[in-house]
């Protein structure tokens, strides 16, 4: 009988100011308390001055917890969240460059992007370019079926995960010159003149 | 009404409640400098004589006082030379604010002359920092600074100001709006379900004990500690910088717990079916060896820093909050309860502990570091401020100098900073001016930051210095009699004379070498109103017991022998 797989990678995600120096406290954060996370990813969010990190932890949800409890410590660092059992969709984009320089090989590409969410996105004479978006899972499925034909150079961005329905993880923070500013609005409000 | 930045920190100080800030000029603080000539009245300003003796200055300030400590440096290697301080302070919740200066913002970047990353190299021991790169920033920044370092779990904060920004004029603007923070709400009150499960626990517990730690005074929350204690019959355990959270005369305080904790400590807590962890973070010198900790106890633990709760020891409640909010919200619920064979099995160890007492031993010719701490203790009426520096002085100073109000013992604890104790005693008296103030300090520690003497003298600090001097880097040399074969490597120290040393800055002093020696010359550093100096040359080769060997059983300790066993 087959060995049930159960999946023990949890995903962290961060809303965080998209300001400079917040990828190196965080990156300073995990080097420091030893944290062993599988992947990062930062993109920005619809808000300008926000970025989005999803973090993906080999090790269990308490171990997330721990890294989300830190995380949630950096000021920059507005609102973590670890998604465990919720329902949600996660996905991986890879990069596979292949040797495309026979027959065979041309075939057996073609066959196998057919059978996964894949696409060749450039082609020539000796190398062809596979793109390839999903889960982490049917990715390293696909990788393996290509490996065969010979992968010269591959890059994954790693994974961005989303709570589905109307779980929504978001912030109305803006920015910090805002920030300031409307502090500084307040004082004149007051009447007050230094 | 426009300011220059370097007027506009001087103005968001002053906003702040600051009084005195303790620093080094530099090239790149310089605007600064001059601004401060504006503000002398106001703001006083404390030459130090390095900048490591400023951090640990304002440290003192801010854990005598509960107010934030301000230091300042110039950039590079004056702001490096914080660095120590700044650790320090993170690893004991310290709330200082440091402002450095910084070389123009053309010319980040460039390796250009006295420049440091210093955002990058505080980044991992400040709570947060900041490089300000506009001057209209600059009053907000210096605001969120202060909110930062002294709410929630309290740390130090650093502001890198280049130069150029210094320079600059712009409208000052002081933002009277609290600050608030999207990214930072630290945590305050305990939900109804938590307290119960509490309160369930606590009502179950037959062999309870609490651990007391720095937390309850940061909080405010010694009566609240003590109620608790008192109404539900809980023996409470002291951490080292917990000492002051409770008075030590106090028939339920047991001790100090950990590698030199009391024996009554280190055997309730392993004995306990019930740890409660008040404002402490199960560090490695309490614990020892995490598996084997206190075992058969179910373990509820309050602490403002979420992180710290399942870290190191897994809690079967945990609350993340203001310990005196959260106390005051379990108070009404708490029902009275004794524990007395639980009591009684404690007085038992307690009193096994007392028979050990280094003050029973017959030590005819001998001068002992528990004898030099408790006479102190006796001749300043228990009432003190005592500032320790790091090693087997500390320990004894903790076993034998009984604490009875919050802030009156300051050590580096979690960082074990040696040269951490002579200029936090400088800082813990400017904010406590009508407090004695002691450093009792060893003869390594004092040596890394003696020079703080013509600090001392230049502002006539009223600090008495006893140095506890066996020429050995003692708790090394004790280590290496235990675990490295007595092999001596690089802990006997060849010392100056401390008292021509003295001499040489201008502060009277006195040595001691004699038991009978002690009151006299504690008399007359007592009788000064200004620094003072006295050696204390103990026997070199003391221990510190009782002692569990790191990462060793708590329950394994060795003990301190009962008298006519040494």
């Amino acid at each position: 009988m087959a060995e049930l797989q159960i999946d023990s990678k949890v995903t962290v995600v961060a809303l965080v100011e998209n300001e400079p120096g917040v990828l190196n406290r965080i990156a300073s954060l995990f080097r420091r308390r030893a944290f062993n996370i599988d992947s990062l990813t930062v993109g920005r969010t619809h808000r300008p001055h926000i970025s989005r990190m999803t973090i993906r932890v080999d090790a269990g949800p308490e171990y997330a917890r721990k890294i989300a409890t830190n995380l949630q410590k950096l000021v920059n660092v507005i609102d973590v969240r670890v998604i465990d059992n919720e329902p949600h969709v996660e996905r991986d984009l890879a990069l596979i460059k292949v040797r495309n320089d026979d027959a065979d090989s041309r075939n057996t590409i073609t066959e196998i992007c057919d059978r996964y969410p894949a696409r060749i996105v450039d082609i020539g004479p000796k190398v062809a370019i596979i793109e390839m978006v999903g889960t982490e899972d049917i990715i390293e499925e696909f990788i393996e079926q290509v490996r065969p034909i010979g992968i010269v150079e591959m890059i994954r961005t790693g994974v961005v995960s989303m709570g589905r329905g109307t779980r929504i993880h978001d912030t109305n923070f803006i920015d910090r010159r805002t920030l300031i500013e409307a502090a500084s609005k307040a004082r004149r409000g007051n009447g007050r003149i230094v | 009404m426009k300011l220059k930045g370097s007027e506009i920190i001087m103005e968001s100080l002053l906003r702040e409640g600051v009084d005195v800030m303790f620093g080094y000029p530099g090239g790149a603080i310089l605007p600064t400098y001059d601004a401060m000539s504006l503000y002398e009245d106001r703001l006083h300003h404390v030459l130090v004589r390095h900048e490591q003796g400023a951090s640990h200055m304002a440290d003192g300030y801010a854990r005598a006082t509960g107010k934030v400590g301000v230091c300042i440096a110039t950039s590079g290697p004056g702001a490096t030379n914080l660095v120590t301080g700044l650790a320090t302070a993170m690893m004991d919740s310290s709330a200082i604010v440091a402002i450095t200066g910084q070389v123009p913002i053309p010319a980040i970047g460039s390796d250009a002359f006295q420049e440091t990353d210093v955002t990058g190299v505080t980044l991992p021991i400040t709570k947060h920092n900041y490089l300000v790169t506009d001057a209209r920033d600059l009053a907000y920044t210096i605001k969120e600074a202060f909110h930062i370092a002294r709410t929630g779990r309290p740390g130090p904060v650093l502001v890198d100001v280049p130069k150029d920004v210094q320079n600059a004029e712009t409208e000052f603007i002081w933002p009277e709006a609290d600050i608030e923070l999207p990214g930072y709400d630290p945590p305050w009150s305990a939900r109804e379900y938590e307290l119960d499960a509490a309160l369930r626990l606590i009502a179950e517990a037959e062999r309870p004990i609490i651990l007391a730690g720095h937390g309850i005074m940061m909080s405010g929350a010694m009566n609240e500690l003590r109620e608790l204690a008192e109404r539900a019959q809980i023996p409470v355990s002291l951490t080292l910088l917990g000492k002051g959270a409770m008075p030590e005369d106090h028939p339920l305080v047991i001790g100090m717990m950990g590698m030199h904790g009391e024996a009554s400590s280190n055997l309730a807590i392993q004995e306990a079916d019930l740890l409660i962890a008040l404002g402490m973070r199960f560090d490695d010198r309490v614990t020892g060896n995490l598996k084997t900790y206190a075992q058969n106890a179910k373990k509820i633990h309050i602490d403002i820093d979420r992180s710290e709760i399942n870290k190191n020891v897994k809690a079967d409640v945990g609350i993340a909050g203001d310990l005196k909010t959260i106390l005051t919200q379990l108070l009404p619920k708490l029902e009275g309860k004794s524990h007395p064979a639980w009591i009684g099995q404690i007085r038992d160890w307690l009193e096994d502990s007392s028979e050990r007492d280094i003050l029973n031993y017959e030590t005819p010719g001998m001068l002992l570091t528990a004898q030099v701490v408790n006479d102190i203790w006796k001749l300043t009426g228990g009432d003190a401020i005592t500032v320790t520096d790091v090693g087997q002085h500390q320990m004894l100073e903790a076993q034998y100098y009984p604490h009875q109000r919050p802030a009156t013992l300051l050590t580096s604890g979690g960082l074990g900073t040696m040269g951490f104790g002579f200029p936090a005693a400088i800082g813990a008296k400017f904010g406590q001016p009508d407090e004695e103030i002691w450093a009792i300090v060893g003869d390594g520690g004092f040596q890394m930051t003696l020079c703080e003497m013509a600090t001392a003298v230049q502002e006539n600090v009223n600090v008495n210095i006893a140095i506890i001097n066996n020429n050995f880097l003692g708790m090394v040399r004790q280590w290496q009699e235990l675990f490295f074969e007595k092999r001596y490597q690089a802990t006997p120290m060849v010392n100056p004379d401390f008292c021509k040393l003295a001499d040489a800055y201008g502060i009277p002093n006195r040595c001691v070498t004699q038991r009978d020696e002690i009151e006299d010359a504690v008399r007359f550093a007592q009788s000064i109103d200004g620094p003072t100096l006295i050696e204390f040359v103990v026997e070199k080769e003391e221990m510190v017991y009782p002692m569990v060997p790191a990462g060793a059983d708590l329950h394994d300790m060795k003990r301190r022998p009962k008298p006519g066993e040494a």
